[in-house]
């Protein structure tokens, strides 16, 4: 038996405009998914940060819950099982609005904050405690201390896990295919299931991957090098 | 949720056993454990060829390495899925795939924990050890190895969770283990989502939390020894257990 290679069936006007939408669809996750996690780390390093016992107990449990189970059965949660426990016309308006891609973006989004705020807690945790003594001796209230010197600061450390944590996230956002979201890894699936190019097909995806992920590790080097020169910029003066 | 676990329980646990293949969680340790087990030669591997002085060792392990770090998990099941059969010429069972594309995937990761592990050991270690007459194999078999491989042993119970959560996967090429059998369970029982996928949820967390803190025991216990023996400039390793989803 032998295989030849040949990209011209794969290649054709039809298929190009369905991977196109793959990929469209992918970033899309992605990138709502980002945000998500981005706006759910913060808010959930704030609420560690704060006196309440109870406040820190349920952060660390909203933690350990999305890191320890795996983002498969999280989206499987939250298509089969939150459906139930949203009201009916809830369900029904959101299964109006493309259901598939609003659970997977939610679980994805959810999962990942935990791991936002994990690194961004490592990077406050990080700073001397000096810092703050120093921003309170200069008269900066708590509040802008922490604005002006500790989060940047921190953010700055930690950029380098939150780097990786983009990276998971966008290779993660693969797993929607399972409840059918039809983003690039769905897409040449079902390419390859109409064609049988399964080398052609699958070479084209993770090509395309590969171009996506290097261009979010670049953007993270660019944002680490900015930082560092600005800090250095900064103490040269 | 009780009368689904009486009902349904059994074959969640071990899928069909004694009558059929071995399915359920019982499948899903077997091949977390399994695929840990063979990926870790081929990680001590890749992590000397990553450390190597030889460039032409070096530069093609951190390639790879690379690669499957930039790769989704479910595109090499898939890879997997269709070229082993193909490269072997016969039939290959979900099982057996799937532990194949794990030590794939996973080696990459493991050689990056291995790696930071080796580095980790103070570069007096190999100084002593080359002046003490040893060569390359005995320094790295007996001196630099067996610390680096004891430090990592917290990051490398990392590495087990993450692929204990990436055999879930094995959902979408129908390999028969926990996920799987829930969503079977799920679509047998049509109306009970909340229950079945709660079920799931809460004994994959039991799991994998064990683990954690079993991890995050060792983890301080050897920081500890560390910090109290070593007083040379190694740094601490100090992996954060950032595992893979």
């Amino acid at each position: 038996m032998t295989y030849q290679i040949d990209f011209s069936n794969i290649l054709t006007m039809e298929y190009m405009v369905r991977i196109a939408w793959g990929i469209l669809l992918t970033i899309e996750l992605g990138i709502c998914a980002w945000l998500i996690a981005a706006v759910m780390g913060v808010l959930l390093t704030i609420l560690r940060m704060t006196p309440s016992r109870l406040l820190q107990a349920a952060v660390a449990v909203f933690v350990e819950v999305h890191q320890n189970i795996p983002l498969l059965v999280q989206i499987f949660f939250w298509y089969f099982a939150i459906p139930e426990l949203l009201p009916a016309d809830v369900t029904a308006a959101i299964n109006a609005a493309n259901g598939e891609f609003i659970f997977a973006v939610c679980a994805i989004g959810f999962c990942f904050s935990a791991y936002v705020s994990e690194a961004l807690r490592s990077g406050i945790r990080a700073i001397p405690t000096v810092q703050y003594e120093s921003g309170r001796a200069l008269g900066f209230s708590f509040l802008s201390t922490f604005r002006y010197i500790v989060a940047p600061e921190a953010t700055r450390l930690a950029l380098p896990s939150l780097t990786n944590i983009t990276l998971l996230l966008f290779k993660n956002t693969s797993l929607a295919a399972a409840i059918g979201v039809n983003e690039l890894t769905s897409v040449s699936r079902s390419i390859e299931s109409s064609t049988f190019r399964t080398f052609e097909i699958f070479t084209i995806a993770t090509t395309l991957y590969l171009i996506m992920s290097a261009a979010i590790v670049v953007i993270g080097w660019k944002l680490e090098k900015s930082m560092r020169d600005a800090v250095e910029r900064g103490a040269g003066r | 949720m009780i009368d689904i676990l009486r009902e349904h329980g059994l074959f969640l646990l071990v899928g069909q056993f004694p009558n059929g293949p071995i399915g359920g969680l019982v499948a899903t340790i077997l091949i977390a454990v399994l695929g840990l087990l063979l990926s870790f030669p081929c990680a001590v591997l890749l992590a000397l060829a990553r450390v190597s002085s030889y460039g032409w060792l070096r530069h093609p392990a951190a390639a790879i390495i690379a690669f499957f770090r930039a790769m989704p998990f479910l595109m090499v099941i898939f890879w997997g899925y269709f070229l082993l059969p193909w490269l072997l010429g016969r039939p290959v069972g979900g099982f057996a795939t799937m532990v194949a594309v794990l030590v794939i995937y996973e080696s990459s990761y493991l050689a990056e924990v291995i790696r930071s592990g080796i580095e980790g050991v103070g570069k007096g270690q190999s100084e002593a050890a080359s002046s003490l007459g040893m060569g390359y194999w005995q320094t790295m078999l007996l001196v630099i190895l067996p610390q680096a491989l004891h430090n990592s042993l917290p990051a490398m119970l990392g590495i087990l969770i993450s692929i204990i959560k990436e055999t879930s996967l094995g959902y979408v090429i129908s390999v028969n283990e926990f996920t799987f059998a829930s969503v079977q369970v799920n679509s047998l029982l049509l109306t009970k989502p909340v229950e079945v996928f709660s079920i799931v949820a809460i004994t994959y967390f039991i799991l994998c939390f064990m683990l954690t803190q079993v991890a995050r025991t060792l983890d301080r216990r050897i920081q500890r020894r560390r910090t109290r023996e070593t007083s040379d400039d190694s740094p601490p390793t100090g992996q954060p257990l950032v595992t893979a989803v």
